[in-house]
């Protein structure tokens, strides 16, 4: 039986479970509900949830270890001899699945069938041929041993996926029979099932936070794993990115968190401006119809994919500053710079900063703007002192969630300034950032054990503190102006 | 039409401030206020009564053209200051309303400090040369708003920080210090204590010596107190206008008498 079945059977349990304890509700008081401790359908809620709640827990929990238990298992039989020389237990593993995935396969074709299955050994059969023809192409011939393994796999993933069944649908009944012989007219339904609720909520967000610091652990894992082969003092501190993947390379992340805010800042000195004006004249100068117009065709661009403003860097921008700009002052002569990326990001941007600025100025208080004007100030006077320091602490977080934007964005960046790691003032040179290099320590046949890809997870690291440090300073920002504002 | 006469008769009658002829305020389709007219005497007080709803606030806010930031608001009519017509369009409503200043219902403090909040409007208006001067007006307006000996510790703090009843007057000691002809108060002591209203009704009383100063209040005994003048709205209409003595003593419609005796209202 598969999970999704068996779900909507244990949905389908909890429901029956919701009438039947209204029903047994109602009769433990022989139908006069005024003396029940809870409304009947609290009854209800809470013999739902116990019906539901441990089963899926359980069918979580059994989802998630039972792979590992039976790969340790099967792996634990596969004869070291089985391995090829060169590979490793975790490529035979995966031959394991992939062979067990094809015998399903063919199975389900109706070309194989489980006593033929029974008596099928590698040294009689073109397992590989076989496979072949379901779509599974295998690198070598099936040695015996893993065509064993994948038969064995396949028997107590079996096993494994019956025996959940039976557990959960056994929890399931039973907390539905033991809650429903514990109803009485003092039950406290309501609250228990409020409690319950409650640490559901609770649980929820639990995983949320449980993922951010689960990203991070990996992360700083990663990072220290990568510290013990290449000296930290050379990372932080040396001022060229020159990977080998020899040997030998310069891993100095300087150059990059250098194009990193370099080419942030020029999205920023695009964004921000262009942003607020689009903001201040949305929300205090356009009329009704021009706003319904304009607000949405500004947030298309946010709706933009970045490849695409990539493609616009790296074909329309790029070649236009280094034919007009770069060439005739002779800074430069490459279509991939700075300014390049800087510029297309900031229009990439100006949607974030002019919607959410929008936002916040439209929250001003009418009676501050009817203040200033009664006090005979105009219009530009008082969005200039009333309005804007008002929206302050709002627009500041604008600003910097752009901030953060800049820093993480990466397709427009490879597209649009390059990738060579330089450090320079020119904004006509190209450079590039820490995501961009990120993605190319990664890609490509790399095993992850040398400094070289692992300097990925450092930079990754890097970019998490960067801006984690931009969220905390909008926060403090924000805060201490609200202290003073409100 | 008689408003014509009637407005050559304002220019001539120099104690005449500001007046309204044959004024109608629209909201969209709702006629809030019908076919107005009142004179409103310099150095005097002349206060606003009448139910909720009634329709006093729009009036008021037609007098320095607030009305002009409610999209859906329409003015009909002659509202005239020293004799011009205010909604003439070679008129600037900006410099309008710093001649006809306006403290609000709900206290509106800028987010700002005490002492900018009041030097916001003499910076605009340009009124004080050096900063000793500006200290001086900010200074004299907290005094005006008996809000002085509250704050002047704390000049330099948010102005949004303080009480609620702190926070108007320290609207009115702003207005104040834009030092307006006409100054229109829209309830302001609906959120002050007794001490406070006495505070500031002493400062009308003081006002009335250089301006006009026009009031909207619930309080029968705040018009009785501190007015000269009354007027009466109802559903709209300036029902009854006079000397405040008349009207409370001995009115002459019979809908200002039941309000003022609490049947209406
Ligand atoms: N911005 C607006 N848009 C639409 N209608 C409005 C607006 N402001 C006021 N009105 C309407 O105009 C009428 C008069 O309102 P106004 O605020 O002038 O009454 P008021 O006499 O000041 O009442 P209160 O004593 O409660 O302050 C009311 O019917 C109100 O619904
Ligand atoms: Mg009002």
């Amino acid at each position: 039986m598969n999970v999704g079945i068996l779900s909507l059977i244990v949905l389908g349990l909890a429901a029956l479970g919701y009438v039947l304890a209204r029903r047994r509700a109602l009769a433990v008081v022989q139908g006069d509900a005024r003396l029940l401790h809870s409304r009947t359908g609290y009854y209800g809620q809470l013999v739902f949830l116990l019906t539901a709640v441990p089963a899926f827990l359980v069918m979580a929990i059994w989802l998630f270890l039972q792979p590992i238990l039976i790969e340790q298992r099967v792996a634990e039989n596969i004869p070291g001899t089985a391995i090829p020389e060169g590979g490793d237990l975790t490529l035979v593993m995966s031959d394991v699945r992939r062979i067990a995935g094809g015998i399903d396969a063919m199975m389900a074709d109706g070309s194989l069938g489980e006593a033929q299955l029974k008596d099928m050994h590698a040294d009689q059969t073109d397992i590989r041929a076989r496979l072949a023809g379901v779509g599974i192409a295998l690198g070598a011939e099936v040695s015996p041993a893993v065509f064993e393994a994948a038969k064995s796999y396949r028997k107590m993933q079996k096993t494994g996926a019956l025996a959940m069944t039976v557990v959960v649908l056994g929890l399931a009944l039973g907390m539905m029979g033991l809650a429903l012989s514990r109803i009485s007219a003092t039950l406290r339904a309501r609250n228990l099932a409020e409690s319950f609720v409650l640490s559901l909520l609770i649980g929820a967000s639990l995983v949320a936070i449980a993922t951010t610091a689960g990203i991070v652990l990996s992360l700083l894992f990663e990072t220290w794993h990568f510290f013990q082969l290449y000296p930290a003092r050379d990372f932080f501190f040396s001022l060229t990115w020159n990977p080998q993947f020899r040997g030998g390379s310069d891993l100095g992340f300087a150059p990059l968190i250098w194009g990193t805010l370099y080419v942030s800042l020029v999205a920023l000195i695009v964004a921000v401006p262009i942003g607020l004006m689009i903001a201040i004249y949305l929300a205090e100068y356009a009329g009704k119809r021009v706003r319904s117009l304009a607000k949405p065709a500004i947030e298309v661009l946010a709706g933009i994919p970045t490849i695409v403003y990539g493609l616009f860097a790296l074909i329309t921008v790029g070649p236009f500053i280094r034919d007009w700009i770069a060439q005739p002052t002779g800074l430069g002569d490459s279509s991939s710079s700075v300014l390049t990326a800087g510029l297309v990001m900031g229009i990439m941007l100006i949607p974030f900063v002019s919607s959410l600025s929008d936002d916040i100025i439209n929250a001003v208080p009418q009676a501050l703007r009817d203040g200033s004007y009664g006090l005979g100030a105009t219009q530009s006077e008082t969005i200039k002192q009333v309005i804007l320091p008002a929206a302050l602490p709002g627009v500041v977080g604008a600003i910097l969630l752009a901030a953060s934007r800049a820093i993480g964005e990466t397709m427009i960046v490879v597209m649009g300034a390059g990738a060579a790691a330089k450090m320079s003032l020119n904004p006509l040179e190209a450079m590039t950032t820490v995501t961009v290099k990120i993605v190319s320590q990664l890609t490509g046949d790399t095993e992850f054990a040398s400094p070289e890809t692992l300097v990925a997870f450092a930079l990754g690291l890097t970019l998490f503190v960067f801006t984690l440090g931009l969220n905390v300073l909008a926060l403090y920002i924000v805060r201490k102006y609200r202290e003073q504002y409100e | 039409m008689f408003d014509t006469p009637k407005r050559e008769a304002a220019v001539t009658k120099t104690d005449i401030k500001m007046s309204a002829r044959n004024c109608q305020v629209f909201y969209g389709d709702n006629q809030a206020i019908k076919d107005v007219d009142v004179d409103i005497d310099d150095k005097t007080v002349t206060a606003f009564i009448g139910p909720s709803g009634c329709g006093k606030s729009t009036f008021l806010r037609c007098l320095n053209r607030m009305n002009d930031t409610i999209p859906i608001c329409r003015v009909e009519g002659t509202i005239t200051l020293d004799g011009e017509d205010i909604y003439d369009p070679k008129v600037d409503p900006v410099q309008l309303r710093a001649k006809v200043g306006m403290v609000f219902q709900k206290p509106n403090p800028f987010p700002k400090s005490i002492y900018d909040n009041i030097a916001y409007g003499p910076r605009i208006h340009g009124l004080a040369r050096s900063r000793a001067e500006l200290d001086d007006i900010v200074e004299k307006s907290l005094r005006r708003g008996a809000l002085w000996d509250e704050v002047k510790d704390r000049l330099h703090e948010p102005g949004t920080g303080l009480s609620g009843g702190q926070q108007q007057r320290l609207c009115i000691a702003r207005a104040v210090a834009t030092e307006p002809e006409v100054l229109l108060m829209d309830e302001p002591c609906s959120a002050l204590d007794p001490i406070a209203t006495a505070q500031v009704e002493e400062l009308i009383d003081e006002l009335k010596q250089n301006f006009s100063v026009v009031i909207v209040t619930h309080s029968m005994q705040q018009a009785a107190r501190v007015s000269q003048k009354t007027a009466f709205f109802h559903l709209g209409n300036l029902v009854e206008y006079g000397e405040t003595g008349q009207i409370f003593t001995n009115p002459r419609d019979p809908r200002t008498e039941s309000y003022i005796t609490g049947r209406i209202g």
